[in-house]
């Protein structure tokens, strides 16, 4: 279940110096052939994903006439816009932490549990569920405490109204739940290989030099698992904050969020004054998630360097 | 189980409070499939029928849209064989130097939201490649970028490439040579593991596709949801299902799994 | 001496292709996207000739259970069987429409006829969206429900009704305010979002005018935002888009929709006893209205729909579906309309007076609507 780089299969090497192909040097056409093969995959890139990009940057600051502008941004940041903003933040952090909680425990239990046939379970549902799509997932969760879902009506049976309280599966809460679907395989397969790598030998290292379970956690577990658990927290966090699907098929528009309120202005609602402020909503999503990632990615390669053998 | 000095074992076995979670989890992930399942199948008085399945695969709805996005699929599986694989391993042959660019490239996908990228692409395209459902699968190729390209580099990275290709070429092989029968057998679980990723991304994909107003599975589903639940409901079961089927195809391939994520709720 | 010879027989067989294609491209096509009236067509077997050629008709947004609209489509095909129809995306918005012409532009898959509310159907004329068009009864519809040069054209319309399952329903729910007790918990649903969508619009404006009266009601739309605010603090708001599915499923057991859907609803299941009231507080009338896409992918057929929707066969079908169709009052004077359908018409409260919002009233609503309703939660 790790993602670290297995041993190489060792041939019998030859020794050849540096980019000698054929006995030929090519010197400075060297560098220009030695990336050529690349071009394919850069224009690609460019094309699909870099121009899209830009032009929902630069579509951020134009105006109506075609005018640079801050106004987009401005209108964005208004009250009746802005609520979306904050409404994808919160679901972001409260998706990723319930997410994480759950996901931590469940990787740290399956861990020490050292049952091979569980870890081999686990690893295989975790790929599944993480990869389970927006728009059926929604449909099990309508199937499963909807109004009439399944679990809802069973415990109408025994008297238990789970809509009798603030939760509904067509809001905020609702959201919650559904997205733990696919955040706790997420957080069990980032976090798995932080916490396998707590090799148990410093565990008894630890213990054989008198120290407790609690000094054990406080200077050895938990320092080298929190950059790993943030590291993980800030990915689920993004991962919520951009979900678009589900959150579409369970509130349509009702709930405030970011990536629906793109949506549905492009789905045809015309606002009367600014036309481009999708745009700059885009570049706020942009934004969050990019401070996001990088704090993961950084975090990430923090965990991975110790953990390498 | 790890023994210490004393040759007894330390390694600590989850507590009551720990199982009681893994129990939990568990139970959160069995009842909305069996639900799904059970609400597809019934009549509503108590009864069960399969009318909602036979329903559905005799919508004309369903068949198209599922073309569509086999179709897709299909796009993004040679997106991945004609670009992924020879961009990857001539990074790793060749261009050593690029790789944090490269890398720094497919992680875009994963930084940029999908429904930013789909916002841009209305943007930006013109109006002919708009009207085509193979933009589609242009985007598609990006989106999986970030999967595909860590399945094989990840692959690459566990074979000491530059040495195969020095001595098969030592030994007067051609380039295709090469590529095909020294390093893409050695890449071969990398490889289906990639385009796992690619197709399930591909059939589940929702954001790009309805934005664009194109009737992949997924966004077809969707608008069938508006107006008739069950029938939602059962074709959400028969993806799961197809899902599984796939991941056991690619596991009986691939002994040695390295499964990789998707972040879900695209 | 060579080239310039080439290039002169070059020159003139490219001119020959030119002259060629002109001749026989299909002058129809030309002819039938600027067409205005029968008359252009030579009448209406030259129209029904054209039609058949392409071939191919796309509508958008005609669920078929909506007033009617399954048989309307069923007996066009059976009247013109060389056409296919393909009906895109059943139960979208009024909204959503007019993204698909504007998106879907010189594609084959763009929408041929839209069928919106009044409020997009006049922005999008303003945009430039729609060809004109007068059907050949074009005479029988008022003046008011048309625009001058047949951009658009009203079809159909209801007033807004609060049906409800009277088998989950225990006490009937009469006026829009008795829709915030408790006891309709998790019950009360509108027909999609009202930013996008013009039953639910109305659904709003209806309630806006049920908290505030007539006149403010209509004016200020945040009347009816803070009422649905209160069903939603009293737990009795579902923000789902009510369908027949929704109700036959148990999931919507009250909408507020207009009320010849609440046909569609009685008749989703055999397990919901339906009924369906006109509120006491507030009546709400609005018509639905037609316009012909001017980048039509079929422009021939597009027109040929629309003579259809307009005959005295197609209104009936609409009447038969429970919508007032808008040669109704002329259709009744040369006695064409079918008099058991027009019995089964909803009866209004004694003395009601019915509210039609007009343009500038809904524009408004909308907009002051996209900034409150994302604050409903």
């Amino acid at each position: 279940m790790t993602e670290s780089n297995q041993l190489p299969n060792k041939v019998a090497a030859t020794k050849s110096g540096g980019n000698n192909v054929m006995g030929l040097e090519f010197n400075s056409n060297k560098v220009f052939f030695d990336y050529s093969g690349l071009i394919p995959f850069f224009i690609f890139a460019l094309i699909f994903i870099l121009v899209p990009t830009i032009s929902v940057v630069f579509f951020a600051f134009k105006g109506n006439f075609g005018e640079w502008t801050l106004e987009n941004l401005r209108v964005a940041l208004r009250e009746e816009y802005l609520s979306s903003l904050i409404g994808s933040l919160r679901l972001g952090f409260f998706s990723a932490i319930t997410g994480a909680f759950f996901g931590f425990f469940t990787a740290y239990a399956v861990s020490i549990s050292g049952r091979k046939k569980l870890q081999r379970v686990v690893s295989t549902a975790s790929g599944v569920f993480a990869n389970t799509g927006g728009v059926p997932l929604a449909f099990f969760f309508i199937a499963a405490v909807g109004n009439y879902g399944l679990v809802t009506v069973n415990l109408n049976k025994i008297g238990i109204d789970i809509y009798s309280g603030s939760f509904t599966l067509f809001g905020f809460s609702g959201l919650v739940l559904v997205y733990l679907y696919f955040q706790i395989p997420l957080m069990v397969i980032v976090t798995y290989p932080a916490i396998e790598g707590l090799k148990n030998e410093w565990r008894e290292a630890a213990v054989n030099l008198g120290a407790s379970k609690f000094i054990f956690w406080k200077y050895i577990g938990v320092p080298l698992l929190v950059p790993a658990i943030t590291g993980a927290f800030l990915l689920l966090f993004a991962n919520a904050f951009a979900a678009y699907a589900t959150a579409n098929v369970l509130t349509s528009g009702t709930l405030p969020l970011l990536p629906v309120q793109i949506g549905s202005l492009v789905n045809g609602n015309v606002i009367a004054d600014q036309t481009n402020v999708g745009m700059a909503m885009g570049l706020e999503m942009i934004i969050v998630v990019s401070i996001a990632m990088a704090g993961y990615i950084y975090l990430d390669r923090r965990t991975s360097k110790w953990r390498k053998k | 189980m790890k023994k210490n000095l004393t040759g007894s074992t330390v390694s600590p076995k989850p507590g009551i409070g720990l199982n009681l979670v893994l129990i939990l989890v568990f139970l959160f992930f069995l009842i909305p499939m069996f639900s799904a399942f059970l609400f597809s199948i019934q009549v509503g008085d108590g009864t069960y029928s399969i009318f909602a399945y036979t329903r559905m695969l005799q919508d004309p709805g369903l068949a198209s849209s599922l073309w569509l996005s086999t179709r897709l699929a299909i796009m993004t599986i040679a997106i991945v064989l004609f670009l992924m694989v020879p961009t990857v391993t001539w990074l790793h042959i060749r261009a050593q130097k690029a790789k944090r660019l490269v890398e720094f490239i497919t992680l875009l996908p994963l930084i940029i939201p999908p429904v930013v990228t789909a916002l841009g692409i209305l943007n930006s395209m013109p109006n002919f490649l708009l009207n085509s459902p193979y933009l589609l699968g242009f985007v598609y190729g990006v989106l999986t970028m970030p999967y595909t390209y860590r399945a094989l580099d990840t692959g690459l990275n566990s074979i000491d490439v530059k040495t195969l290709v020095d001595a098969s070429r030592g030994l007067g092989a051609s380039w295709r040579q090469v590529l095909s029968t020294i390093i893409a057998p050695n890449i071969k679980s990398s490889i289906f593991g990639a385009i796992f990723l690619a197709v399930a991304l591909v059939l589940g994909e929702f954001v790009v596709a309805s934005l664009l107003l194109w009737s992949t599975l997924p966004s077809w589903m969707a608008i069938v949801g508006q107006a008739d639940a069950e029938g939602a409901v059962a074709v959400s079961v028969l993806s799961l299902i197809f899902v599984w089927l796939l991941l056991m195809v690619m596991s009986l391939l691939d002994r040695k799994k390295k499964l990789q994520i998707k972040l879900g709720g695209i | 001496m060579r080239i310039s010879r080439r290039s002169g027989l070059l020159v003139s067989g490219i001119a020959t292709a030119l002259a060629a294609s002109v001749m026989l491209a299909p002058v129809q096509a030309a002819d039938s996207s600027t067409a205005t009236s029968l008359a252009d067509f030579g009448g209406l077997a030259g129209l029904e000739a054209k039609c058949k050629a392409e071939g191919q008709l796309n509508v958008i947004a005609l669920p078929r259970d909506w007033a009617n609209y399954g048989e309307v489509i069923d007996t066009f095909l059976r009247k013109y069987p060389g056409v296919n129809v393909d009906s895109q995306n059943p139960e979208g918005s009024s909204a959503q429409e007019l993204a698909a012409v504007r998106q879907l532009k010189g594609s084959n898959r763009a929408p041929d006829v839209v069928d919106v509310g009044l409020a997009y159907a006049i922005s999008g004329a303003a945009e430039g969206l729609f060809a004109p068009y007068k059907v050949a009864t074009w005479e029988d519809i008022p003046t008011g429900a048309k625009e001058k040069n047949g951009l658009w054209f009203m079809d159909y319309g209801g007033v807004i009704a609060i049906g409800y399952d009277a088998k989950r329903v225990k006490v009937a729910p009469k006026s829009i305010k008795d829709l915030a007790n408790p006891i309709y918990k998790n019950q009360v649903a509108l027909n999609g979002n009202p930013t996008a969508a013009n039953a639910a619009l109305h659904g709003v404006i209806a309630a806006s005018v049920a908290a505030a009266g007539a006149d403010k009601g209509v004016k200020d739309i945040s009347n009816g935002v803070n009422l649905i605010k209160s069903w939603k603090k009293a737990g009795t708001f579902l923000p789902v888009q009510a369908s027949s599915a929704t109700v036959a499923n148990g999931q919507t057991p009250i909408t507020l929709d207009w009320d010849y859907l609440q046909g569609k609803y009685a008749k989703s299941s055999t397990k919901v006893q339906w009924k369906k009231v006109v509120p006491s507080d507030a009546v709400i009338g609005g018509y639905y209205v037609q316009a012909i896409n001017k980048t039509a992918p079929n422009p021939a057929c597009a027109r040929l729909w629309m003579e259809y929707l307009y005959s005295d066969q197609g209104q009936n079908l609409w009447l038969a579906g429970g919508a007032r169709p808008i040669r109704l009052d002329a259709m009744q004077k040369k006695g064409t309309a079918n008099k058991k359908y027009v019995a089964d018409l909803p009866k209004l409260p004694a003395g009601a007076k019915v509210i039609f919002p007009t343009f500038d009233q809904q524009t408004k609503a909308k907009a002051d609507l996209a900034k409150l309703w994302g604050k409903l939660n």
